[in-house]
Order: C-alpha cells, then sequence, then structure tokens
C-alpha cells in the first residue's frame, strides 16, 4: 500500500522547539540576550568588547563565543577584560545552531548575569536559517564588505531587529554607496533600528548602548 | 553551507512521521522551499543520498517546490515577482515593499508505503 502522508512543518522546527527552552530559561532569569551575527572580519568580537567597555559599568555580561575551528582567540580576548565567556567550536559547522547555544549557556554563571551577547560564526547566510532563541538578532555590516550585502543575502536582513555599519571610519577610503545599501535594506527591513558606528574610533557606540540598556532595563522589569 | 544541518532535519522529520504511520519505505519527500531561502537543491539531494542509507527513507526522491519570491509595492499597490536581484516596484520606483511570499522552508508531506495485510 501506498499514501501520502501530509507533514507541513517547519524544515527546522526541532532547532526551534530548543531555542524557545533557550529563551525560556533566560527569561526565567530575566536575562537579556543577543545574536551576533556579521561576515568574518565585520568586527563582531570588537564590538563586543566596545559594547562591554561601555556597558559593564551598568550590567553584568556573559558572552557564548561561536568558531567553526577549536580556538579559543576571542573567548581570551574577552575573558581579558574580565567578562565570562564560553568558546563553542561548531566543528566545522558554519553557523550556531540552538542546541549548541543551549549547551554553551550551562557553562555561563547565568545566575550572575543581566546579558548573554552570542557572537555567530562569521557568516551571512546560514546563521539567517537557524533561531537561537536571544531577545534581538543584530547583524553587523562593515563598510569595505561593499553596499551590495543586502541585495545578495536578503534572507539575514530579512531576520534582524537591529543592524549596526561598523567602520565608519573607512568611508573616505572606499567606495560605499550608503543610499544604495540602505535602499536594499528598507526594501527587506522597513524601518530597521540601525547604528552606524567605529569600532576604532568608538563613535557611535553611545547612542548603540543607550538604546540596549533601554532594552535591558524594560526586559528586567 | 548548511545544507548537512538542513538534510539532517529533512531525514529526522520525515522518520518521524515515517515512524507514526507505519511505513515500511519512504518514496518520495515534499519540499517547498521560497526564493528568498538560502538552499542548494543539489547539495541537500548528495547529502540526502548518503545519510539516509540504512533507513526508511532510502532511496526516497526528493521534490522541490520552488517558491518565486513576490512583492507587494505599499505606494501602488503593484504585486510582482524578483527574476534575480532585489528591485524596487518596476511600477511607480518605491522602495516601500512587503514580501507576500518566498520565505517558505518546509517539508509539506512524504509519500510511504505500508504493509499490505494479509487477508
Amino acid at each position: 500500500m501506498s499514501n501520502r502522508v501530509t507533514v507541513v512543518e517547519n524544515i527546522l522546527s526541532a532547532n526551534d522547539q530548543v531555542a524557545h527552552l533557550n529563551r525560556k530559561l533566560l527569561d526565567d532569569r530575566k536575562i537579556f540576550s543577543i545574536n551576533l551575527m556579521a561576515s568574518p572580519g565585520a568586527g563582531k568580537t570588537s564590538f563586543i568588547l566596545q559594547t562591554i567597555k561601555a556597558l559593564s559599568p551598568s550590567f553584568r555580561i556573559g558572552v557564548l563565543e561561536g568558531d567553526t575551528a577549536p580556538v579559543t582567540i576571542d573567548a581570551d580576548k574577552v575573558n581579558a577584560v574580565g567578562i565570562p565567556a564560553v568558546q563553542i567550536n561548531t566543528g566545522g559547522d558554519c553557523h550556531l545552531d540552538a542546541i549548541m547555544v543551549s549547551k554553551g549557556l550551562e557553562k555561563l554563571p547565568l545566575e550572575q548575569l543581566d546579558v548573554v551577547i552570542i557572537e555567530n560564526v562569521g557568516n551571512l547566510v546560514c546563521p539567517a536559517a537557524f533561531q537561537l532563541g536571544t531577545h534581538i538578532n543584530v547583524l553587523i555590516a562593515s563598510i569595505p564588505e561593499g553596499d551590495d550585502k543586502p541585495y545578495k543575502y536578503p534572507a539575514i536582513y530579512r531576520g534582524i531587529q537591529v543592524l549596526i555599519i561598523n567602520k565608519t571610519d573607512l568611508m573616505p577610503y572606499v567606495n560605499f554607496n550608503m543610499d544604495y545599501f540602505r535602499q536594499g535594506v528598507e526594501m527587506l527591513n522597513p524601518g530597521l533600528v540601525t547604528f552606524p558606528v567605529s569600532c576604532k574610533t568608538g563613535e557611535g557606540i553611545e547612542e548603540w548602548v543607550q538604546w540596549l540598556s533601554a532594552q535591558i532595563q524594560t526586559n528586567r522589569s | 553551507m548548511h545544507e548537512l544541518s538542513v538534510t539532517e532535519h529533512i531525514l529526522n522529520l520525515s522518520l518521524q512521521y515515517a515512524e507514526q504511520h507505519h511505513a515500511t519505505r519512504v518514496t518520495d519527500i515534499y519540499l517547498v522551499i521560497g526564493r528568498l531561502s538560502s538552499i542548494v537543491d543539489d547539495s541537500i539531494q548528495f547529502y540526502w543520498d548518503i545519510i539516509s542509507q540504512n533507513t526508511l527513507c532510502q532511496g526516497a526522491v526528493l521534490h522541490f517546490e520552488r517558491i518565486p519570491a513576490q512583492l507587494l509595492c505599499l505606494d501602488c499597490e503593484y504585486t510582482y515577482e524578483i527574476p534575480a536581484d532585489l528591485t524596487p516596484c518596476p511600477s511607480c520606483s518605491s522602495t516601500r515593499i512587503k514580501v507576500l511570499q518566498g520565505e517558505e522552508f518546509y517539508l509539506d508531506s512524504i509519500a510511504i508505503e505500508t504493509a499490505t495485510e494479509e487477508k
């Protein structure tokens, strides 16, 4: 006998279920969480360090660092400024998934944290598909990457709540048409909260941290 | 590059439903994928042939229904499909648009064989 069985279920529903559990774990402890995505070299770790510098006097921060290779370069940088950081090695996978994050969260001192920042694997394609359970998805676009990225990687621009445009100090040196870039973003994600920053000069970090602080406060109350 | 993970999810989901329905074999897998979802069909087929071995899904044929990306212009209400690149409204050039479809990413159904009851 042969017959057709209707499924109509999201292909990644198993991941989404674990993401819901991650969110509950964080919500129960009133911890605000961020999934930080970007291409390799966009400045994710520098951005985390700048955020820590401005935010750590007010809030207790923990970091999960995702990488494809068994290195601890990023976690070491964060630990060096006195912030608990756990390295997650994906074993070659091109993205973090909810289960990896669940295991990583077990290793952080959650009872002592207000914020968890998760640095995803450097990649503009795969991380977009896997929800981790965080409160916001943040993408860093950097000026040297070029202004066509929203057009070429629409999925990641569709699924974010905040866009950071990093390395604005390089604007005089590269051909980056900000209007063209912003038009692409606007078509994919109208009214997206956007912060142009330079992790090198510190420009724009204060505005981002002010916005973030308000989100954390709201989450705690 | 995440086709292996995605293929594993497709396999697990298919096996779950196949077992629930007491399948002896899965013959076809019907997937619905929107154009805005970044998935390479050939890669999924490649991984599928390897990881479905020695499961109920071995030899099952993957069918991909591709849904075009359809956009609605919020200014002039013109509806259009994007062939390749993301483009402003071809009618009035507005960039205020809404995605109507193209983000689908689900397993629609599977075709299974079950043991015929002997009478």
